[in-house]
């Protein structure tokens, strides 16, 4: 780890500004995921802005009916806050499959969108890899890629975004709330929030620089059945090989979100349209042209049976 | 037998020396720009409270709250097992929440108040868990034990809170007590000597008599 | 003391303390964090310094420069070190590859420099400085490509490479039932939690090592011969040990450059190696592919059985002994094994919990399975009519004792294996396909040497210092349970001190001959401390009887602080294993049972029921030897359904290589363990009349877990780990 200088900020402005005015400059709120990289000098930060103190650890209805969840609220507060409970099921269930329970104490509602991918040569610093060093080559195609990307991926990249509580939140439709070093503040929805690697694997979000989250809104409930359904090796404290967020409504409508096979919590809406039609019809279009490894094609499977489950598992629920 | 030429050779250091092999430079491959040269590392005071005892350090910002537990103030009950919140043998409360301490600065902590296993009890004066513990042989090797006690004693405190957990059945009820939650909740303490069943018999126990 | 004839009645019989479920003494420290281990010696001289160790960034080749300048002059350096800087290094009897590699690159992560530092964050930042080039070189790290070039090698543990008895191929070929099947098992690591560490401290020529060892004579012995000093300078001590399971049974890298470190900085030196580290920097237990050849007649004996097995190692390595149980357990006049080691470039292979039979039962115990099913019998019924009382290859060699049908039929009642349907694929509950499947488990009951020094005082405290170690099996509490026992005191009156070079050379741990050559060191030593005590108050030894803390012959009674008056008494002894344990087998039995869920949809398995029935002589604690079979069920849960250590084929190296990468089981997929022992002795083992546990546990899981899982699905998976991605295709048709 390099050494940084360390600050706590005042205010979210602040913090935006004072991340723009000094290079190499990296938030740390819970800290899960970015430490564990700067021991590794994956992350080399001269600076940490520690956003901890900025009292975005609210969760608070908005005046359409939805949520509005502060950057630093924290992953068990997050699941176990009675209207999310109640009204976004998929998200608490999505939050409680993933890590452990001391890391979800830990971990941030906006540092749990950030977390980079577990890929095992990025993780690797003597391997090559375009997401950790751009232009290096990536090791994992052709290497070991079974818990890795099936679809969106590129040549430069197959890495997966690992986490459980996007994929909730992009069927849940959130918008990411942040405030830009100027001052401003902007709305970006979930869909446009995580990128596919293309030829800047290194690029993960639309945030620029020194941009700071500060809340995730969830919209009015919709009611339905939700459904998180994670899919893994053992049985707990271990990333998704393939999950499945739904949203079923009695009338057969629903949503779909996946994790574990993209870059980016993987959500097509026109094969939501496909749900009557059952899971089969609608893998077709979700996973409409996918590029698995040998390695990872079983995930292709996965997801359409998984799915199938789920859809019955919400049908005999509803 | 893999040939020189199935090694990667698209990498910027890569560069050939004699004629039939190649060398490459193992500076850790990290985004170009971010490379530092060396500093001198920076000092941060910070003070926290440990097991009700105040403290004030002076450490390097990249100090974890382990290695300022282990190191400064020899606590080493807490343990590494990983160091990369992969394993849970170094888990602490912090204001009564477990947490990963290698995940997680000293720093960060200004003003907190953090158990350890050195405050829940001692050898001639055991809290009701390391008793437990004890009683049901809830460890092997003891070197994940401090923080599945930390971690018991916390997940007992959680379903109290009413925290769900991933196999509650019923998200808006009140989580129960059962095994299948306890072993749920305890998932983040890896146990390499299989101890889990008899950890499970020793939390049961505390949490019965708690009730 | 020779152990050359059947143990008589002695005073263990007595069994007041020995054989009781006992907590570990040790339970109050281990369970409040003040069991100090290697790195948290805090009490070993202040003020120390910091190591971190660079390993090299390929698996095969050579250093061709290694720039240090910025790493030297990095904020706080005291020092680095690499194989240019610290001169010629000797290697240790029980090393294959380099310590401290250079310029010579013999596998990934091999260590090839470290940095001392003020601090641990400065050591670790300055390693990040070092710049190495590398000349790399092809290697060969596919076991399968690398199967055709496998050679014979000398000899594999416990035995010659190869065997055979009768005609195996005119009797296979005759057999009216068949069998061919080949099994792989995957590289696996040992992933103990506490990553190895030292602390080191030279004052003079003199060196302390404060490590996490399993074998402290061995790793004294290596460690000076690594660093070219002679034995005597070497203090190796390590009394708690964070888990080892073969892992810490050698000198490891830690340990020679925190000595090299302490040397050069005169000052303490403190090295742990970092979880990213440890599995390619260390050892791991090897892939096999093995081949597996049984032939039955109708009347479901085995008539003729072949065990081939392929595994790879360094060159200068060894064989993974997987068909060393083959020789021994099941019947059959024809018969043969065969072993064949591979050279490869990757990290070094090497024991791990039960070497040989671990993997070597993954495969027979599914052929077993297999078998009786072609055959139409039930897998215990199969078992049952091919057991042998004596070695089949050498049958003047009866087993000292061999009750392992007692453990399947016992197993078989307690788990209701009578509710189990035969026909797989039956059972199912929601989304849930039900499975019940069984293996046998089997593995020797190795003895050794083992010696022990014991002292009583005028408190009536008696101490055994011995080298022994406790990496989790309870080596203290039978050790003092034994010490209890022999001197007729408490357990609280009893002080066991174990893990210090300075005291007498016990078997240590390793193999599963720790727990009863150990006890049985110590019962020779109190031997010797009760003739002692008996001739100081002037009676004969064989008339003594000691209890309640006195001794006591005819009218005569003493107390044991009397006799051992102020300046104490003190003895020392052995255990010597005659030709006992060769004219007999000495092996452990047992059997598993396990009930499966898989998900009809996912292909997920998830165990719902565990049970062990054990055989292995007197067990001297039940409770922890309890958790020695539950333990080792537990990783071989792991083994079955997601350990795999896996390797990037072109560059050579385990690619999962940290605890998030390298799956091992968690609570959630260990359900509540049942394990019950047979009420025995073996008198033929050792004067405690017991054998190991620590292994036998970990033998058969893993094919029972398969078993299960066939019976669940029909689905028959020869290859480990089996994940879901290997049951999906045959999974039912979803709606």
């Amino acid at each position: 780890m390099k050494p940084f200088t360390y600050e706590r900020a005042r205010s979210p402005a602040d913090a935006a500004a004072a991340a723009a005015r000094r290079p190499n400059t990296r938030f740390i709120a819970g800290g899960t995921n970015l430490l564990d990289l700067m021991k590794l000098e994956i992350e080399t930060p001269a600076h940490l802005i520690d956003v901890n103190d900025l009292a975005l650890d609210k969760i608070e209805s908005t005046s359409d009916g939805g949520l509005r969840i502060g950057a630093l609220v924290r992953n068990t507060d997050l699941a176990a806050d009675a209207r999310v409970r109640r009204d976004y099921g998929l998200l608490s269930r999505a939050l409680l499959a993933g890590a452990s329970g001391q890391l979800r104490n830990k971990a941030t509602t906006a540092g749990n969108l950030l977390q980079r991918t577990r890929c095992p040569y990025f993780y690797d610093t003597n391997q090559p890899c375009n997401k950790r060093q751009p232009g290096s080559g990536c090791s994992a195609i052709g290497g070991f890629s079974r818990p890795l990307g099936v679809i969106g991926v590129s040549d430069a990249c197959i890495a997966t975004h690992p986490g459980d509580m996007a994929v909730a939140m992009r069927a849940l439709d959130a918008v990411v709330e942040t405030v830009q070093p100027s001052g401003k503040t902007r709305r970006i929805p979930i869909a446009e929030f995580h990128r596919l690697p293309g030829d800047t694997p290194n690029v993960e979000t639309t945030l620029q620089t020194g941009e700071l989250i500060t809340a995730v809104t969830l919209p009015k409930p919709i009611g339905g059945t939700h459904i998180y359904h994670k899919v893994r090796d053992r049985a707990s404290y271990a990333f998704a090989l393939v999950s499945i967020g739904v949203i079923l409504q009695k009338d057969g409508s629903g949503r779909v979100a996946v994790g574990g096979i993209a870059h980016k919590p993987w959500r097509i809406e026109a094969a939501e349209t496909e749900l009557p039609r059952g899971a089969k019809a609608v893998t077709a279009k979700l996973l409409e042209g996918a590029r698995p490894t040998h390695d990872n094609a079983f995930k292709l499977t996965l997801v359409e049976r998984t799915l199938g489950a789920v859809l019955a598992d919400a049908g005999a629920r509803s | 037998m893999q040939g020189p030429t199935d090694l990667d050779i698209t990498r910027r250091d890569l560069l050939a020396i004699g004629a039939v092999s190649m060398a490459s430079s193992a500076v850790p491959l990290v985004a170009k720009g971010q490379e530092t040269a060396a500093q001198s590392p920076v000092m941060s005071k910070v003070s926290f409270k440990v097991n009700g005892k105040p403290q004030a350090l002076r450490l390097d910002t990249r100090t974890t709250l382990l290695d300022a537990l282990r190191d400064h103030l020899q606590l080493t009950g807490t343990k590494k097992g990983c160091d990369h919140g992969q394993c849970g043998a170094c888990t602490v409360m912090v204001a009564g929440r477990r947490i990963n301490s290698c995940l997680t600065l000293a720093v960060m902590h200004e003003g907190d108040s953090i158990t350890t296993i050195e405050g829940l009890g001692t050898p001639q004066n055991l809290h009701s868990m390391q008793a437990a513990f004890v009683k049901h042989d809830g460890y092997q090797c003891g070197y994940c034990t401090p923080g599945q006690i930390c971690s018991a004693v916390a997940v007992l405190g959680e379903i109290k809170a009413g925290i769900p957990s991933h196999v509650s059945a019923d998200l808006t009820a009140h989580p129960q007590l059962t095994a299948m939650e306890l072993r749920e909740r305890m998932s983040g303490n890896i146990c390499r000597c299989g101890a889990y069943s008899n950890i499970v018999d020793a939390i049961t126990e505390v949490a019965g008599r708690s009730e | 003391m020779k152990f050359d004839a059947p143990a008589g009645n002695n005073p263990i019989d007595q069994q007041k303390i020995v054989g009781r479920a006992t907590d570990r003494i040790d339970g109050p420290l281990k369970t409040t964090g003040t069991a100090p281990y290697a790195y948290e010696r805090h009490d070993v001289g202040n003020n120390p310094a910091y190591g971190y160790v660079l390993g090299s960034a390929i698996a095969k080749g050579r250093i061709a420069s290694i720039d240090i300048v910025d790493a030297r002059s990095a904020s706080g350096v005291l020092a680095v070190l690499t194989a240019s800087t610290v001169g010629q290094l000797g290697k240790g009897e029980f090393n294959v590859a380099k310590l401290l590699g250079g310029p010579e690159i013999q596998h990934y992560h091999q260590a090839i420099a470290i940095v001392v530092a003020e601090t641990f964050e400065q050591a670790r930042a300055a390693a990040g400085l070092i710049r190495v080039k590398y000349v790399a070189a092809p290697g060969a790290f596919d076991l399968a490509a690398a199967k055709d070039t496998a050679i014979k090698p000398e000899k594999i543990t416990g035995g010659p490479p190869d065997t055979a008895v009768g005609d195996f191929a005119g009797a296979f070929a005759a057999a009216p039932v068949k069998l061919d099947a080949t099994y792989t098992t995957p590289d696996q690591a040992h992933a103990m939690m506490e990553p190895h560490a030292t602390i080191a401290t030279w004052h003079g020529e003199q060196l302390t090592v404060w490590t996490s060892n399993q074998m402290i004579d061995w790793g004294a012995k290596d460690l000076a011969t690594t660093l070219g000093i002679p034995r005597q300078n070497v203090r190796l001590i390590s009394p708690y040990i964070g888990g080892g399971f073969g892992g810490k049974l050698f000198l490891r890298a830690d340990a020679v450059l925190a000595a090299l470190g302490a040397k050069v900085v005169k000052r303490p030196v403190k090295v742990a190696l970092t979880r990213p580290m440890m599995f390619n920097n260390t050892t791991h237990r090897p892939a096999t592919i093995q081949r597996i050849r049984i032939g039955a007649g109708q009347d479901g004996r085995i008539t003729a059985i072949a065990h081939e097995s392929w595994s790879g190692d360094l060159a200068g390595g060894k064989a993974e002994a997987t068909v060393r149980s083959s020789r021994l357990i099941y019947a059959g006049a024809n018969r043969m094994t065969a072993t064949r080691l591979a050279t490869l470039d990757l990290p070094e292979s090497n024991a791990l919990r039960a070497p040989g039979d671990a993997p070597g039962l993954m495969a027979m115990e599914i052929a077993i399975d297999e078998m009786a099913e072609k055959l139409g019998l039930d897998p215990i019924e199969f078992r049952v009519r091919n057991d042998t009382q004596v070695d089949p290859e050498h049958p003047q060699r009866p087993f000292s004792q061999r009750h392992l049908i007692e453990c399947l039929r016992q197993g078989a009642d307690r788990f209701g294996w009578d509710k189990r349907n035969a026909q797989p694929a039956r059972m199912r509950e929601g989304r849930w396909l039900i499975g019940i499947g069984m293996a046998a488990a089997y593995r020797d009951g190795p003895v050794t040497k083992s010696a022990a020094r014991v002292k009583l005082d005028d408190r009536g405290i008696v101490t055994v210092d011995t080298d022994m170690t406790d990496i989790g099996t309870g080596s203290y509490t039978i050790i003092a349970q034994t010490a209890a026992e022999m001197m007729g005191v408490p357990l609280d009156k009893v002080v066991v001190n174990l893990g210090d070079s300075t005291f007498p050379v016990s078997a240590g741990s390793g193999g599963q001959w720790g727990a009863t050559s150990s006890t049985a060191g110590v019962y020779a030593a109190c031997v010797k401390l009760r003739e002692t005590v008996s001739r100081k108050v002037g009676i004969n030894a064989a008339d003594a009887v000691f209890e309640n803390g006195s001794v006591r012959a005819g009218e005569l009674t003493m107390t044991l602080a009397d006799a051992a008056g102020t300046d104490g008494l003190m003895a020392e002894d052995a255990i010597e294993f005659g030709e006992l344990s060769r004219k007999h087998v000495l092996y452990t039995f047992g059997s598993h049972f396990v009930e499966v869920g898989v998900d009809a949809a996912t292909g997920e398995v998830r165990i719902r029921r565990m049970l062990a029935v054990c055989s292995a002589g007197r067990i001297l604690n039940p409770k922890s030897a309890r958790s020695q079979i539950i333990g080792a069920m537990t990783m071989g849960a792991g083994a079955a359904l997601m350990e795999d250590l896996v390797i990037d084929k072109r560059r050579g190296f385990f690619v999962n290589h940290d605890l998030a990468g390298y799956e091992v089981p968690v609570h959630a997929d260990i359900p509540h363990q049942e394990c019950v022992f047979l009420e025995e002795t073996d008198p033929l083992a050792s004067p405690m009349k017991a054998k190991g546990v620590g292994e036998l546990g970990i033998c058969g899981i893993a094919a029972a877990i398969a078993n299960a899982i066939y019976n669940a699905t029909g689905i028959r998976v020869r290859d480990y780990p089996i994940t879901l991605d290997k049951l999906l295709d045959g999974l039912p048709q979803q709606a």
